[in-house]
């Protein structure tokens, strides 16, 4: 292991070596330099996020046919610097009756939970931070940790609208934790193991990325990320027509700032997600052979491409009323990965064993004909619907003519 | 004292304190949060037993989801958020006797069990919990009975859920 | 296992360093002069009615004890999963497929008992 080959790894190596030179136990140097890459880790994910404004600012005006910031430093990409002091010197207002501990816990666990997941980004091949053995519950763990976040901030807040918007997106949120955990049940058929880094390894070397084996649940997946996010369509928390800002109502200055960072930041990390769990990761081709560091930047690519999605959709789709989004979850979205993962499970036992193109033509065929049926359903349902509703319209019709 | 009786030392004295507070405080929805660092505790003990699956489960199931039960229905049942009766009633003394003998009875007739005060032997290398969870929960010589009766339990539960909130209406 | 949750440990204290000190240090530079209407209610400018801790739609807390029940569900499936691709393969293996799939059908069963008595609805 030379410097260039693997620098991260080898300078956790250089500082054992050094702390175990100076007469430390190798536990206590192990939990230093654990410490020590924490932090690297974490300063950059907050490096990272400060960037992520300047893209979600830069990405929206386009959207909106307009030019985004482009005043402070060349196409203004020091704006978020400038927001970021602004921030730090705006007055911190509590509102009366708010709940003064609660209120202050809330923003910071908000931004906690999102960074926790960084804990078990694998960026290369060597380059990752805990390698558990059950991953993708952790994942969902540490979402529910943001919607506590939510519910305390909402709560804390001593104001209608913020406890309104708690109340919506924790309702959003739980319904659609379901189809999201259903759709990282099937990577875990697929791989047998619930570690992302299992779930790397597996797409590459002999294995295809699992969005061909398992289309529909990359589509499950992107959809109830989008909904845990609360961004459009889902973001009933902060519908701004109705409820002003949803449950950081009350939050100014810095606090303000963290609920924001951690939603950006979350958008990506989910982004991240979805290219581990089902594009392969830092894999690309082989690309990622050359380097660690090539790993990782194909890695963040993906991530950002994601991300890019998530925002397409945002700035794209209106947002739905409550009673259609939980009844999409709860008579659509859920019935319909269930029958995806039983599916699934069914086919990788019966090919168990088979060449790896049998096994990805047949589950794509299987995911393609899954979701020729649901259309099939769709389409009679939303006729039949129409035949209710026409005689309806027709007399309304009438009576507007006469 | 090694690093993790430590960190036990330090994540019980959390537990402990909080389940306290559960009890004694006077706001509901902060009765609940206390509730909340008492499950989260619990899960860090989880997680110094090595027991991996645990520690997601115990966060997932008891923060991710009962907490958030236990919030939503103190907001719809309670139109004060503060509780205004006394904390303590008149039997409180008599109720910390029983609690204190109990405590007793239990470290004497626990004592006297060898794992009380032994080490548990290391886990050998390569286990992992889930899988070995996994290949129990579908063998036949196992749980594979109880695997699907705690379906039909959980079916049981969502229909006595829906029946009850139902009947409101 | 433990030196990774040792690593989440130590991620969890940096994690909640961050946004402390972010709160710190504008708590410290920022200026501060509270007065009464600065601190009030924001509701769009109307005037606050009643309590603010108001009471809650039922349909919430049916929903969150159907998600409650289906959480529990998914986290029996997560070690099934795993099961699957370390059981044999053939018949075996497709019969462990078919333990988990009966597990499903009969939560399907609890789900659209819910949604035939209206429980799915939001009224």
């Amino acid at each position: 292991m030379t410097f260039w080959s693997d620098p991260i790894n080898f300078v956790a190596q250089w500082l054992r070596d050094v702390f175990t030179g100076w007469g430390w136990s190798s536990g206590l140097a192990n939990a230093i330099i654990l410490l020590l890459g924490a932090l690297v880790l974490v300063s950059f994910a907050m490096l990272l996020d400060i960037f992520l404004v300047w893209i979600e600012r830069k990405v929206v005006a386009r959207f909106q046919d307009r030019l985004g910031p482009n005043r402070v430093g060349p196409f203004g990409i020091f704006q978020p610097f400038a927001d970021i002091v602004k921030l730090i010197l705006k007055e911190d207002i509590t509102p009366v009756g708010a709940d003064k501990l609660v209120y202050n816990l809330a923003p910071i666990l908000s931004l906690t939970s999102v960074l926790l997941l960084w804990a078990i980004l694998p960026l290369a091949a060597t380059i990752y931070g805990a390698d558990l053995n059950v991953a993708l519950l952790y994942l969902v763990a540490a979402g529910a940790l943001g919607t506590l976040s939510i519910i305390m901030a909402g709560w804390s807040s001593n104001n209608k609208y913020a406890l309104l918007g708690a109340f919506r997106m924790v309702a959003s949120m739980v319904s659609y934790e379901i189809p999201m955990v259903v759709a990282l049940l099937i990577p875990t058929i697929i791989t047998g193991s619930m570690s992302v880094r299992e779930i790397t390894l597996a797409q590459g070397d002999g294995g295809v990325w699992f969005f061909i084996v398992a289309p529909l649940a990359t589509v499950i997946f992107l959809i109830s990320a989008i909904a845990e996010l609360g961004r459009s369509p889902f973001d009933l928390n902060e519908a701004e027509s109705e409820i002003v800002a949803g449950f950081h109502i009350e939050y100014t200055g810095m606090k303000f700032g963290l609920f924001y960072a951690g939603e950006l930041l979350h958008a990506f990390t989910f982004g991240g997600f979805l290219a581990i769990l089902f594009f392969g990761g830092y894999r690309f081709f082989g690309l990622e052979n050359l380097h660690p560091l090539v790993g990782a930047i194909i890695f963040l690519v993906k991530a950002l491409i994601g991300y890019w999605v998530i925002m397409w959709v945002k700035y794209t789709v209106p947002r739905i009323r409550i009673d259609h989004m939980l009844g999409f979850n709860w008579k659509f979205l859920t019935p319909l990965s269930l029958v995806v993962l039983m599916v699934t499970a069914v086919l990788n036992q019966a090919l168990a064993g088979s060449e790896t193109w049998v096994y990805a033509l047949v589950m794509f065929l299987a995911n393609v004909v899954v979701g020729w049926l649901t259309l099939e359903i769709l389409r009679a349902y939303s006729r039949s619907q129409r035949k209710a509703e026409e005689p309806v319209v027709e007399s309304v019709a009438q009576a507007a003519h006469h | 004292m090694t690093a993790i009786q430590i960190l036990f030392i330090l994540s019980a004295v959390v537990i402990l304190g909080a389940a306290v507070m559960v009890v004694s405080t006077k706001n509901l929805v902060h009765a609940a949060l206390y509730l909340v660092a008492a499950l989260f505790g619990v899960a860090v003990l989880f997680a110094l037993l090595d027991a991996t699956f645990l520690t997601v489960v115990q966060v997932v199931v008891y923060i991710g989801a009962i907490a958030i039960l236990f919030i939503f229905a103190i907001m719809l049942t309670r139109r004060e958020m503060r509780d205004q009766g006394e904390q303590l009633n008149r039997g409180w003394g008599a109720a910390a006797l029983i609690g204190l003998l109990t405590f007793g009875g239990l470290f004497m007739l626990l004592s006297s069990w060898r794992g009380f005060n032994g080490t548990a032997a290391a886990l050998p290398s390569g286990f992992d919990g889930v899988v070995e969870l996994g290949a129990a929960l579908v063998s036949t010589d196992a749980f594979v009975l109880p695997f699907e009766v705690a379906s039909v339990l959980l079916l049981a539960a969502l229909i006595g859920a829906v029946y009850v909130a139902g009947t409101k209406k | 296992m433990q030196s990774e949750w040792l690593y989440i440990g130590l991620f969890l204290l940096v994690g909640i360093f961050i946004p402390v000190a972010a709160i710190v240090i504008s708590a410290l530079l920022g200026p501060k002069k509270p007065n009464p209407i600065k601190q009030s209610t924001y509701e769009c400018g109307m005037e606050t009615v009643g309590v603010n801790w108001v009471q809650f739609k039922a349909p919430y807390y049916i929903f969150a004890l159907i998600f409650l029940i289906f959480d529990v569900e998914t986290v029996f499936l997560f070690p099934w999963a795993i099961a699957l691709n370390q059981s044999q393969p053939g018949v075996l293996g497709v019969f462990v497929a078919v333990e988990g799939v009966i597990f499903i059908l009969i939560l399907l069963a609890g789900l659209v008992y819910a949604w035939r008595k209206g429980a799915l609805e939001w009224m």
